[in-house]
């Protein structure tokens, strides 16, 4: 099975999380991680979804996906075109023995730490799912106390927008 | 200065300014304000049920028989919740459907409040799209907008869920002259218009075919294009089958046509699809019930399908030529690219379908015992009431005969329950076909296992006026599940035994209920038939009853079986033409013409 990740313009309204998700579980789809936000435009909303499936079946997600009344558009983020972003806030033992060496692997990763406590640091990082999971790698041997990650947002690189089209189609009917 | 009405009032006036003739329903406690001023409205006829369902089956019946958006009604909780099974059905059959239900107030939502229950969340699945209204200034532009989604692009369900609060807040009317109000639904953009590039490939296609079929969906019905597909077909010649949801978009009776394919179609229409070089799918989504294992359906044919939902495109089998568009447009414009292509030379394929239809015509057995065979009873019922009639059926072996024997000469006078299989949908749904087309004569087909789901509708029908006939074809079980435990599980009768039947295997037990009995307590004529010399009889004396509604109880052998039949998740290489015998083609093909 290949990853998948779509952008999702919707409408924002009460709701429309539950129609996407629900539509995924019914039709027998595993959303890898889905993310939701506001964007530029007060009335929409946009989701980045990863789906692990097949082309075929990608295509029926996308079709399904068009069906639900509130989407207003769906891209594909190809992942050699677009930039792909995860957040990661995780929790090491760091006791003052190890605190350098968990610093260490900290900077070399280009994560800050957010909070310390005597004997544990939090730490803020970002990066592509394969960033992420090296460093957990590194800080596991410290002792992970508790980790909790976003789903993945994506951008298209260069200048286009997918949105524009859509957000003229909103405030018309607005 | 615009005058101040409440949010019932706007929901009424919205329902008139709309369209809305008529609303089945009942009320209760959420939506009690909508039924004030509903009392008062001279437009809108409500139609008080006696179980929420048969309002949401009704209303499909009115949707199918008219091709109007049809309406139904209901309170919250158990009220709404009993709507459900007609919404799941309208879905599955892409039937245009608003229910309308009312919603516990806005503070009271979340809190498990009497009568509450999500009724917006249960439908998810099940409709085309949902609306929970949230202020009373909103009702006119959601009623606008729940109507256009129903009844446009792939037509289906829109339910709408009011609190009551909301029906009793102060709002402003909404002048009739300025309806509708401005839609805001940015997302919805059905494509009706087929790629002319498509279009044109699928003509050349056709053109240089061989072995063509047309396999005509319910879309044909929904974009009403029967006219158009009957254009299509005599310019090219082409033999054409029609699914259980298309059944009456071509005329039976025309010498292009194979029948009925799928688990109970035609051997002709079963096998001209299976050989056939190209499919030109009109409306049709290969459902597992025409198809049989997929793997091995039409295997040798090129796919053009032809749909208004970009989804069912490719969903089951890989189209060759997709063509996203109203089904009327993609004929229309087939027509016109197809007037200046060759027409494709198909007699060679002609003679060997004919080959299959004369070999293997559709046929029953007379029982021996000289009880009625339930498929005379309904050919017989199908002729005496003529092309015209209205006929909707249950869900079983009732169904499939009446689809197979019925000679449907005209779209819109088959309703059944093709895709959720809903039994009991027949007396309700007769009842709503009734209502829209008051002049039509409407049979309902049904079984007696449906018949006792659904039977309370006539009481609504003697009261309310509306005379439908009702056939309960009585061969005293669950006929199709019993037909099942006959071919599969070693006769084993677990549970389908019924004890409608005079000759009930149970001791002591016969006609339980008693169905004559039963449908003059609810209002209605009760006639029994139990002899093959007294069908016409019978059904004419039906017939000449205008007054009331009708139930005749047919007791029929309690043996008799659908054939032919695809055995579910078997090939359709594989029909039975009866049990245990299948078809030769080698000696029906060519051979067969020979003699």
């Amino acid at each position: 099975m290949t990853h998948h990740t779509l952008s999702v313009l919707v409408e924002n309204k009460p709701g429309v999380l539950a129609r996407v998700s629900g539509l995924f579980s019914r039709r027998g789809f595993n959303i890898e991680s889905l993310a939701v936000g506001p964007t530029e435009h007060p009335d929409v909303s946009r989701m980045t979804i990863v789906v692990a499936v097949e082309d075929l079946p990608l295509e029926q997600v996308t079709k399904q996906l068009n069906k639900l009344v509130n989407v207003l558009k769906i891209v594909e983020m190809d992942t050699s075109v677009s930039v792909q972003r995860e957040l990661m806030l995780v929790k090491v033992r760091a006791d003052l023995a190890v605190r350098s060496q968990v610093l260490e692997t900290v900077a070399l990763f280009r994560a800050k730490v957010v909070d310390v406590a005597q004997d544990a640091v939090t730490i803020e990082a970002t990066g592509t799912r394969d960033k992420l999971d090296a460093l957990i790698r590194m800080l596991e041997p410290f002792g992970i106390r508790e980790l909790v990650q976003s789903g993945m947002v994506a951008l298209g690189r260069g200048s286009r927008s997918i949105t524009d089209r859509s957000l003229r189609a909103v405030e018309r009917s607005a | 200065m615009t005058r101040e009405i409440t949010g019932a009032q706007s929901l009424v006036h919205s329902l008139e300014a709309v369209g809305a003739d008529v609303v089945f329903g009942i009320p209760g406690g959420a939506i009690l304000p909508a039924y004030d001023p509903l009392f008062d409205s001279t437009r809108v006829r409500h139609i008080l049920v006696r179980h929420e369902q048969g309002a949401g089956h009704a209303a499909e019946g009115y949707a199918q028989a008219t091709g109007r958006v049809g309406v139904c009604m209901a309170t919250s909780g158990p009220g709404a919740t009993n709507l459900v099974t007609p919404i799941a059905d309208a879905y599955m059959d892409s039937v245009p459907m608003v229910a309308i239900t009312g919603q516990v107030p806005s503070a009271a939502i979340g809190t498990d409040a009497f009568q509450e229950a999500d009724i917006c969340g249960i439908t998810l699945p099940i409709t085309k799209h949902n609306f929970l209204v949230h202020s009373a200034d909103d009702i006119p532009r959601t009623i606008a907008e729940a109507f256009h989604l129903a009844g446009t692009g792939r037509p289906g369900p829109v339910l709408v869920d009011l609190p009551k609060d909301v029906l009793q807040a102060v709002t402003a009317v909404l002048p009739h002259e300025v309806w509708p109000p401005s839609l805001d639904l940015p997302g919805y953009r059905p494509v009706t218009r087929p790629h002319g590039k498509q279009v044109r490939e699928a003509a050349r296609m056709i053109s240089q075919s061989r072995r063509p079929v047309l396999y005509v969906g319910g879309g044909v019905l929904k974009a009403r294009a029967a006219a158009e597909l009957r254009t299509l077909a005599e310019m090219t010649g082409i033999p054409v089958v029609t699914t259980l949801m298309a059944r009456g978009a071509f005329p039976d009776s025309h010498p292009q046509h194979l029948g009925m394919p799928g688990m109970h179609g035609s051997v002709a229409a079963v096998t001209a699809l299976q050989k056939a070089d190209l499919l030109i799918t009109l409306g049709a989504r290969f459902d597992d019930r025409v198809t049989g294992r997929l793997s091995s359906f039409a295997r040798g044919a090129a796919i053009i399908h032809a749909d208004i939902d970009p989804a069912e495109i490719g969903k089951n089998r890989a189209a060759d030529v997709p063509i996203v568009g109203d089904c009327r447009e993609v004929i229309n414009e087939l027509i016109a690219v197809l007037a200046t292509e060759e027409k494709p030379d198909l007699a060679a394929w002609w003679h060997t379908l004919d080959g299959w239809r004369r070999t293997y015509p559709l046929g029953y057995d007379q029982p021996a015992d000289g009880s009625l065979a339930p498929q005379q009873v309904i050919e017989r019922i199908g002729k005496i009431a003529g092309p015209e009639a209205i006929f909707a059926a249950g869900v079983g072996q009732h169904q499939m005969w009446a689809a197979q024997f019925i000679s449907y000469e005209n779209p819109y006078t088959w309703l059944n329950s093709g895709g959720a299989g809903t039994m009991g949908y027949a007396v309700p749904a007769a009842m709503g076909a009734k209502v829209g087309r008051p002049d039509t004569t409407v049979w309902a087909i049904d079984g007696d296992g449906c018949f006792q789901m659904t039977n309370q509708e006539l009481a609504t029908c003697a009261l309310e006026g509306i005379p439908i006939k009702v056939a309960v074809i009585n061969n005293g079980s669950l006929g199709m599940v019993r037909q099942w435990q006959t071919l599969f599980y070693d006769k084993r009768y677990s549970n389908t035994e019924l004890g409608t039947h005079p000759a009930s295997p149970r001791t002591g037990v016969k006609r339980v209920p008693d169905f004559v009995r039963l449908a003059e307590a609810l209002g209605c004529v009760g006639l029994r038939c139990e002899a093959a010399g007294e069908i016409d009889e019978t059904i004419e004396k039906a017939m000449a009853i205008d007054d009331a509604p009708v139930v005749i109880d047919f007791v029929v052998h309690p043996d008799a079986m659908v054939w032919p039949m695809v055995a579910a998740g078997a090939s359709n290489d594989d029909i039975r033409v009866a049990r245990d015998i299948a078809p030769d083609f080698d000696y029906s093909g060519d051979a067969e013409v020979n003699l």
